[in-house]
């Protein structure tokens, strides 16, 4: 029974082993696994760039300081921090914003770097739980972070704030769309905070006549969904229009929309505004095309990728009108080479949040080279600079051209429109 | 029992050693702390480990004193938190913090209290396992009220709604409570670690209390024995609801230190959900059932676990489940309880070498 017992503990043990070899392994020599972010590099041309990044991608404070040291240029190494969900529901967001941050710090460096900097991502996990989040920002810290780019989700973001405050460690928050996540001078945000989203559809609708009886379908358990809508529905007493149905659902019943299609139906609604994620606007319009409900569709950027769900009639979605800060076929330069690189690394097509996370890693260069940030600079004074420079850039990038910033972290840019038709997103 | 005058019984030097052993650890940790020893990832967990191990060491007494399971244990967390945060945000400005937070513990734990009452008085009646179904069911419950609860405060008052914030119709300098899913934010961060020690203690200091009460051995004797402990003219129902209750209001407690620990604090099935119920669950059984100390070790190494295996990336996920049947094994497997006491014996250093001698 002994032996039994012993051999048994071998065996865990060896696993167990195993398991860490293979992990750290894996962490020094950047060879494998894409989920942290170390297969993106293996395209990168210059050598001692490829390590840099390398360093970047890699988990392990330790390996990734000497990498840093081995390849850092004649300007050292900026430090930024990532923080997003890589596990659990909300993955698809923090990779996709990963994603992309780590395109636009692989072509900065390919580029010459920051000021002659080189550039070093180092994301990190928090399974879209606040604590998660400070655990996670701790973790940065100890690596050496000076700037964070995080986090990816709004309460997330909120937590990771008041930390970055009281340490002074500039904050960009790429999708941090609550209005709480910049409430601090150190944070801004690259998104549109959900009022503004709301509100901006509101008006849109309005301007343009496009209804005159509206009804809403939300999730009202979704920070980001019942934000929208409570700005929505303060900005629609202004307007020409008005709410004649509310549904709301939660995240526990998101499969049967039929009750608040029939209300908004009963209701004689002409338009549906849908602030939601576009996995539950797929099943909406199937919904509401099988029980004969013609009727325009309005989203806002969740349901960029609607087009993309698996099982789900690309015709169905003609006519639907979404306000987006990025649509992945618009045919500027930009976003074409964006969504190329992104499509060849990643093998999918980026939405908003992967667009978000790049804007993000760009914002920060443009701010860092306005305020002339050094590597050796401690991080309250790269607070202070880039607290300055953030409201004196013009960045133009994938979510939007011309973006500026005020001192309340708010970006200013105009929300893009765009209706499906024929099967693509066309600009109205 | 046998005590004499002059030398502590057996239980009582076991629990000074439980107390020895959290007072000590504070001590080193700040020592680590002031020598700049420690990692800021360790610094931010600090209070975690004390929610953690407050709320284990809180179902501990349900599930190894009393004998029944709670699954629903997040949930307690959950009404604990949200009151005490309510209190708190509202009292922001016109309260000193020490002050507030005193205040806001006592009202984190009559919360949790009242409403762990309330669910024991019809459930605790019966026999099986009722208790877990409707803790399971409660939990639940308690995080989907709170996700469509609004309640705001302006100069006429509370007002409160569970429609949207539109529907509170509050003034303009209003100030917003709880705003359905988005939860409190702007809670101020009065928790640190010298608190969650002390709270700790306290915790322990009224557990370990209970148990060797008068009142505690009634509920170890239900436990054991209800028909036995019924003919001795023990009020089943009544020693049941002392300890679910006191139960139930020590998570409050630990919830009031989780919402004063991050500025923002949401209802979500990851923090206060079914699984983070399992999680305190799974905290009690690898400790120990009835085993205090073992709850409070295990709380933290659990705690630390995911955190310290970061560097493995996704991996520390995997990694964390087989470390978990380990110690599952090591802790109730009979081969492997036979094992180390044969260990033990060898090295002679076995406790329980005397009882069996």
């Amino acid at each position: 029974m002994k032996k039994k017992m012993l051999s048994l503990v071998l065996a865990g043990a060896m696993t167990a082993v195993l398991m860490t070899g293979c992990g750290s392994g894996n962490g020094s020599a950047d060879s494998g696994s894409t989920a942290d972010g170390a297969a993106t590099e293996t395209e990168t041309t210059e050598a001692g760039e490829t390590e840099a990044a390398d360093g970047a991608a890699d988990t392990e404070n330790a390996e990734s300081a000497d990498d840093a040291q081995a390849a850092g240029g004649e300007g050292g190494t900026l430090k930024i921090g990532g923080i997003g969900p890589l596990t659990g529901s909300a993955a698809v967001y923090g990779i996709a914003t990963m994603n992309g941050s780590q395109i636009a710090v692989d072509e900065i460096n390919a580029a010459g770097g920051i000021n002659g900097m080189t550039v070093e991502l180092n994301f990190q996990d928090d399974e879209c739980d606040a604590e998660k989040s400070v655990n996670a920002y701790n973790t940065l810290k100890d690596w050496g972070v000076q700037v964070i780019d995080g986090c990816v989700t709004s309460a997330c973001s909120i937590a990771v704030a008041d930390k970055t405050a009281q340490d002074n460690i500039f904050q960009l928050t790429p999708s941090g769309s609550a209005v709480d996540c910049v409430a601090n001078p150190n944070s801004f945000r690259v998104c549109f905070s959900d009022p503004n989203q709301g509100a901006a559809s509101a008006q849109y609708i309005g301007e343009h006549s496009l209804a005159t009886k509206v009804a809403v379908i939300y999730d009202s358990s979704d920070v980001y969904s019942s934000g929208i809508y409570e700005k929505f529905a303060g900005e629609a007493a202004n307007q020409s229009f008005e709410i004649v149905a509310t549904g709301a659902f939660t995240a526990d019943n998101k499969t049967d929309f039929s009750v608040q299609l029939q209300q908004a139906k009963d209701a004689g609604a002409d338009l549906v505004f849908l602030p939601i994620y576009y996995n539950e606007a797929a099943l909406i319009l199937t919904q509401a095309s099988s029980m004969g409900f013609d009727v325009k569709f309005f989203g806002c950027d969740g349901l960029d990728g609607i087009l993309g769900v698996e099982n789900f009639d690309a015709t169905l979605a003609e006519g639907v009108m979404l306000l987006t800060p990025f649509a992945a076929d618009a045919t500027d330069d930009l976003t074409v080479s964006f969504v190329t690189t992104y499509n060849e690394k990643f093998g999918e097509t980026p939405n908003q949040f992967a667009a978000d996370g790049y804007d993000a890693i760009y914002t920060i260069k443009a701010a860092a080279e306005k305020a002339n940030i050094t590597a050796d600079m401690s991080n309250e004074d790269i607070c202070n600079a880039l607290q300055t420079a953030m409201t004196e850039i013009t960045v133009d990038g994938l979510t939007g051209a011309g973006i500026t910033w005020d001192a309340s972290g708010e970006p200013t840019k105009d929300p893009k429109a765009v209706v499906i038709k024929d099967g693509v997103y066309t600009a109205m | 029992m046998k005590a004499k005058a002059g030398k502590l019984s057996k239980t009582t030097k076991n629990d000074l050693i439980t107390y020895g052993m959290v007072i000590l650890t504070y001590i080193v940790v700040q020592i680590l702390v002031s020598s700049g020893h420690v990692s800021s990832l360790i610094q931010g967990l600090l209070v975690p480990f004390c929610t953690y191990v407050i709320v284990a060491i809180a179902l501990n007494l349900t599930v190894g004193i009393l004998g029944e399971l709670s699954l629903g244990h997040a949930g307690f967390m959950c009404v604990g938190a949200f009151a005490s945060a309510v209190f708190s945000l509202a009292f922001k400005n016109t309260m000193p913090g020490g002050l507030r937070f005193f205040l806001a513990l006592l009202i984190g734990a009559a919360a949790a209290a009242a409403v762990g009452f309330l669910v024991g008085i019809p459930v605790l009646r019966l026999r099986g396992d009722y208790l877990a179904i409707v803790t399971l069911a409660f939990g639940e419950i308690i995080k989907n009220i709170i996700n469509a609860l609004y309640l705001g405060v302006d100069s006429k008052g509370l007002h409160f709604t569970m429609k949207d914030a539109l529907s509170l119709n509050m003034e303009e300098d209003g100030l917003m409570l709880i705003k359905g899913a988005q939860g409190v934010t702007g809670t101020p961060n009065d928790s640190n670690f010298t608190i969650g020690v002390v709270l700790i203690l306290v915790t322990l200091f009224i557990v370990l209390n209970f148990i060797h009460s008068r009142t505690g051995r009634a509920v170890m004797s239900i436990r054991d024995n209800r028909i036995a402990a019924e003919s001795v003219g023990i009020n089943v129902t009544k020693y049941k609801l002392i300890a679910f209750t006191v139960s139930a209001s020590l998570a409050g407690v630990a919830g009031v230190l989780y919402a004063h620990n991050l500025s923002t604090l949401n209802a979500l099935p990851k923090n206060f959900g079914y699984n983070m119920s399992i999680l305190i669950l799974v905290f009690v059984v690898l400790g120990g059932i009835g085993n205090i100390r073992g709850s409070i070790i295990a709380a933290v190494l659990l705690t630390l676990l995911p955190e310290v295996l970061r560097g493995l990336s996704d991996y520390r996920m995997l990694i964390y489940a087989v470390v978990l049947i380990v110690m599952m094994i090591f802790n109730w497997s009979p081969n492997a309880v036979f094992f180390r006491k044969r260990l033990k014996q060898r090295l002679g250093i076995g406790g329980r070498k005397k009882e069996e001698a």
